[in-house]
């Protein structure tokens, strides 16, 4: 009965969305304020009713129903009721419908919460939140049915691939998810501006949040997921290019984009074109990230829906989504009037050069994602674009990136003299001169990106604490906290990407029990190999010991794990986290002469990457409650005078 | 000028999305072709896989145009190909077989069960005849002309269906 309930909650939503569209149609003409106020409402039973029939898929997973084809293809009565939970959206269906549940409690939560743009506005932004809903639901319903019955009802499930059996993945589709779909938010409120012709400070600043919001989820989304393959896949690296990687720094990049120019839009209603294209292309990088992953037409790990069907399905979607804005954008855009001009040395300038730089790397991870697909489909060549391209074009685009980010900030809004922004900056300068003397000295030989990278995070570190030099600390807002903050998280990251890569010690070696290895600062023996069980695998687990010094020797245990439903098997490395690195111990295959292969690396610094991400994550945050504090404080002065 | 550029975007998308349905409808194929297509056969010599049957060596493969089918017991889809090749050599045609990574016990079970087709059956325990001949998987079949040159592949089974084809490489390898 639940699945049932499910599927009819499914059209009952799909049936909403297509009413509110509806409405939102027939609301924009003319003076109806009572139709307006029923897109609002609309709006809002639709989120629930999507809602209402993802928590019914929710519960035939915890409750093991196999008699729901879903839970029997995805999941196990074994299993632990976590992975219970984190196999409702670890498959194609499952993860297509919180997909379209968080936009639909998106859209909802815009009816409710919005107040800032005028009603008509509002009004073809849900219109378009509703059509986009509207594609999906049908996609769901036709095509993907995560509600389908199992007949005949077998006995038990088929397990979940072990290699998502972890609490970092359980998580992470739905946090990329929540960044992916709030884009549509921003989105919806870009078309909702084209169709109205109102585009303003106003519309820009009740886009920011949403902007933000999904701004942040995003990087966390990227923070943790890179976190997990660094641990889980035994690799020992934390950024492989993936295509399904790639798909998820794409919407970042651009969000990233739209974020600075959304800023420019609000405080001076400049880069209006710009803001309304970027908001279009980060919808339509989440579209396309979610479409690669979910067609198999890049092959990888994660791509679990190889289907023509569905991928033509999504790719009518896209085609609709996508090329109506872009139709619309070049028919209206013209129509919308310039903003506020700027001098190009002011914060604007600069927030301009970011968003061409971010633009350039989003263009140059597109081209390298895609790529391979072109040559193929052209010439039918197989191919693939690795590391050694993306690192080469991505990585001195990413440097003048944080050039820029460290004299945004310093300058003035509109005209600013060169050199008095760089007057604000010289004392990280100097500190960024020292780490050049430094590294020249004791580490002349590494890759330049490295070095670069080193010496500038320095520079940038300090450079972006300069907006809190001279302020009364305690009266800063807490926006400023928040973008200082942010932009401290990123040449963290970058400090820790540049120290690991220019000092990482790997030693790859056939070990005897008892012989003892060299790894940067650690000496490593194998005191023993030992089978052991856990709740649904069974495990060689090796007894390592490290010692640093004469420190205190301390073990670690490595495990090669086998998993018998699905069969097969995956690493778990020991690592082990100090203040300057991390030590990372993989055991591999045996030799068959009583060796047994050992991975092990000195990761220095490798930790800051994660942090950095935290950083830049909470920084979002901190600048998202400031805002709407502040607007608070605002509404409340000017209705109470 | 600017009115152009306004439509720039669109049309960069357009392009996108050719390449996107392009790749989409291209067929999903994940094989990897021979590079030895209108090359001669590597030269090799395999011991006998099976009783009742000869070794098979690179030799052995001139006069008339052959089938070289490789092949083996534990592979599911070469056990639904065997009754195929039996048709074909019922017309005429010399099939012989490269045995891989197979076990003599197993093979004549496989042979008993599902026919046996072929005039030479050679073993290649460590798969190092397949290798030289560039394929990646079992079933495979090669067209080999009278001179012994390579002069067609066929990647997966051999289905009723493609028998027409089959025959009508043959026929041109003549």
């Amino acid at each position: 009965m639940i699945a049932e309930a499910g599927l009819a909650a499914l059209w009952l939503a799909a049936a909403l969305a297509l009413l509110q569209f509806a409405l939102a149609c027939l609301g924009l003409n003319d003076e109806r304020t009572q139709l307006r106020h029923g897109v609002r409402a609309v709006a809002v039973v639709q989120g629930l009713f999507v809602a209402l029939a993802f928590a019914l898929l929710v519960i035939c997973f915890l409750r093991s129903d196999m008699s729901v084809q879903l839970v029997v293809t995805n999941s196990h009565s074994a299993k632990p009721w976590l992975y219970k939970l984190a196999g409702t959206w670890g498959n194609h269906e499952g993860s297509m419908l919180l997909w379209v549940t968080i936009l639909g409690a998106a859209g909802g939560l815009v009816a409710l919460l919005e107040r800032r743009v005028v009603e008509r506005t509002l009004t073809a932004t849900l219109g378009a939140q509703a059509l986009i809903s509207f594609g999906f639901y049908a996609f769901l319903l036709f095509a993907s049915n995560p509600f389908a019955r199992a007949f005949p009802v077998p006995e038990d499930g088929q397990g979940l691939n072990p290699l998502l059996q972890d609490p970092g993945l359980a998580f992470h589709p739905p946090t990329l998810y929540i960044g992916y779909v709030g884009m549509s938010v921003a989105f919806s409120f870009a078309v909702g501006a084209l169709v109205t012709r109102d585009v303003g400070r106003d519309f820009a600043r009740a886009m920011r949040p949403w902007v933000l919001g999904a701004w942040i989820f995003l990087t966390l989304g990227i923070t943790a997921g890179s976190y997990w393959a660094y641990y889980e896949l035994g690799w020992g690296g934390w950024w492989f290019w993936d295509p399904v990687e790639n798909a998820s720094l794409m919407p970042w990049l651009a969000a990233t984009a739209l974020l600075h120019s959304v800023t420019v839009l609000a405080t001076r209603d400049g880069l209006r074109a710009w803001t309304i294209m970027l908001a279009v292309v980060a919808f339509s990088m989440s579209m396309i990230g979610t479409f690669l992953v979910r067609s198999g037409i890049l092959t990888s790990v994660h791509a679990f829906a190889v289907d023509p069907e569905r991928g033509s399905f999504i790719l009518a979607l896209l085609a609709l989504y996508i090329g109506g804005a872009l139709a619309l954008f070049a028919i209206r855009i013209s129509t919308v009037k310039e903003g506020t001009q700027f001098d190009l040395v002011s914060r604007e300038g600069a927030l301009v050069a970011n968003n061409l730089l971010l633009s350039a790397i989003l263009g140059i991870v597109f081209v390298g994602t895609l790529y391979p697909l072109f040559a193929e489909a052209v010439s039918g060549d197989k191919l693939s674009v690795g590391p050694p391209y993306f690192n080469a074009t991505a990585g001195p685009l990413t440097l003048a990136l944080v050039i820029v980010m460290a004299l945004g900030p310093v300058s003035r809004w509109r005209r600013d003299e060169l050199r008095a922004v760089v007057g604000r900056v010289a004392i990280p300068v100097l500190l960024s001169a020292a780490a050049l003397l430094a590294m020249v000295v004791f580490a002349p030989r590494i890759h330049i990106l490295s070095f670069l990278g080193i010496v500038l995070a320095v520079g940038v570190g300090a450079a972006s604490l300069a907006p809190l030099w001279g302020r009364n600390l305690r009266r800063t807002p807490m926006i400023t906290y928040g973008m200082v903050l942010a932009h401290f998280g990123v040449a963290v990251s970058l400090a820790g990407m540049a120290t690991e890569s220019a000092f990482i010690k790997e030693t790859l070696v056939a070990s005897q029990m008892g012989e003892t290895h060299t790894v940067g600062p650690y000496k490593i023996t194998l005191k023993s190999i030992e089978p052991v069980a856990g709740p649904n695998w069974t495990a060689l687990e090796a007894e390592l010991v490290a010692q640093r010094g004469d420190n205190t020797p301390f073990t670690l245990r490595p495990q090669s794990r086998m998993f018998s439903n699905p069969p097969t098997e995956t690493n778990e490395a020991a690592i082990a986290t100090r203040l300057d690195g991390q030590l990372y111990l993989v055991l591999g295959k045996p030799d068959g002469q009583g060796r047994w292969q050992l991975r092990l690396w000195w990761k220095p610094m490798v930790t800051l990457i994660w942090l950095g991400g935290a950083l830049i994550a909470l920084g979002g945050l901190l600048s998202l409650i400031g805002r709407s504090l502040r607007e608070r404080g605002q509404s409340l002065r000017k209705a109470y005078g | 000028m600017k009115r152009l550029l306004l439509w720039l975007p669109l049309g960069a998308f357009v392009v996108f999305f050719g390449i996107l349905a392009l790749g989409l409808y291209a067929p999903d194929d994940r094989t990897h072709p021979s590079k030895l297509i209108g090359k001669p056969m590597p030269t090799f010599n395999l011991p006998p896989a099976a009783s009742g049957r000869p070794g098979l060596t690179s030799a052995d493969l001139r006069g008339q145009p052959r089938l070289v089918n490789v092949f083996a017991s534990w592979c599911v889809p070469c056990a639904t190909e065997a009754p195929v090749l039996g048709m074909i050599a019922q017309q005429g045609v010399i099939v012989d077989g490269i045995a891989i990574r197979d076990r003599p016990q197993d093979l004549a079970g496989f042979l008993t069960r599902h026919g046996n087709p072929f005039r030479a059956i050679g073993d290649d325990p460590a798969s190092q005849v397949q290798i030289a001949l560039g394929s990646s998987g079992v079933p495979e079949t090669f067209v080999v002309d009278g001179a012994g040159m390579i002069r067609y592949q066929h990647i997966g089974p051999i289905g009723p269906g493609d028998v027409d084809t089959i025959l009508a490489k043959l026929g041109a390898a003549r």
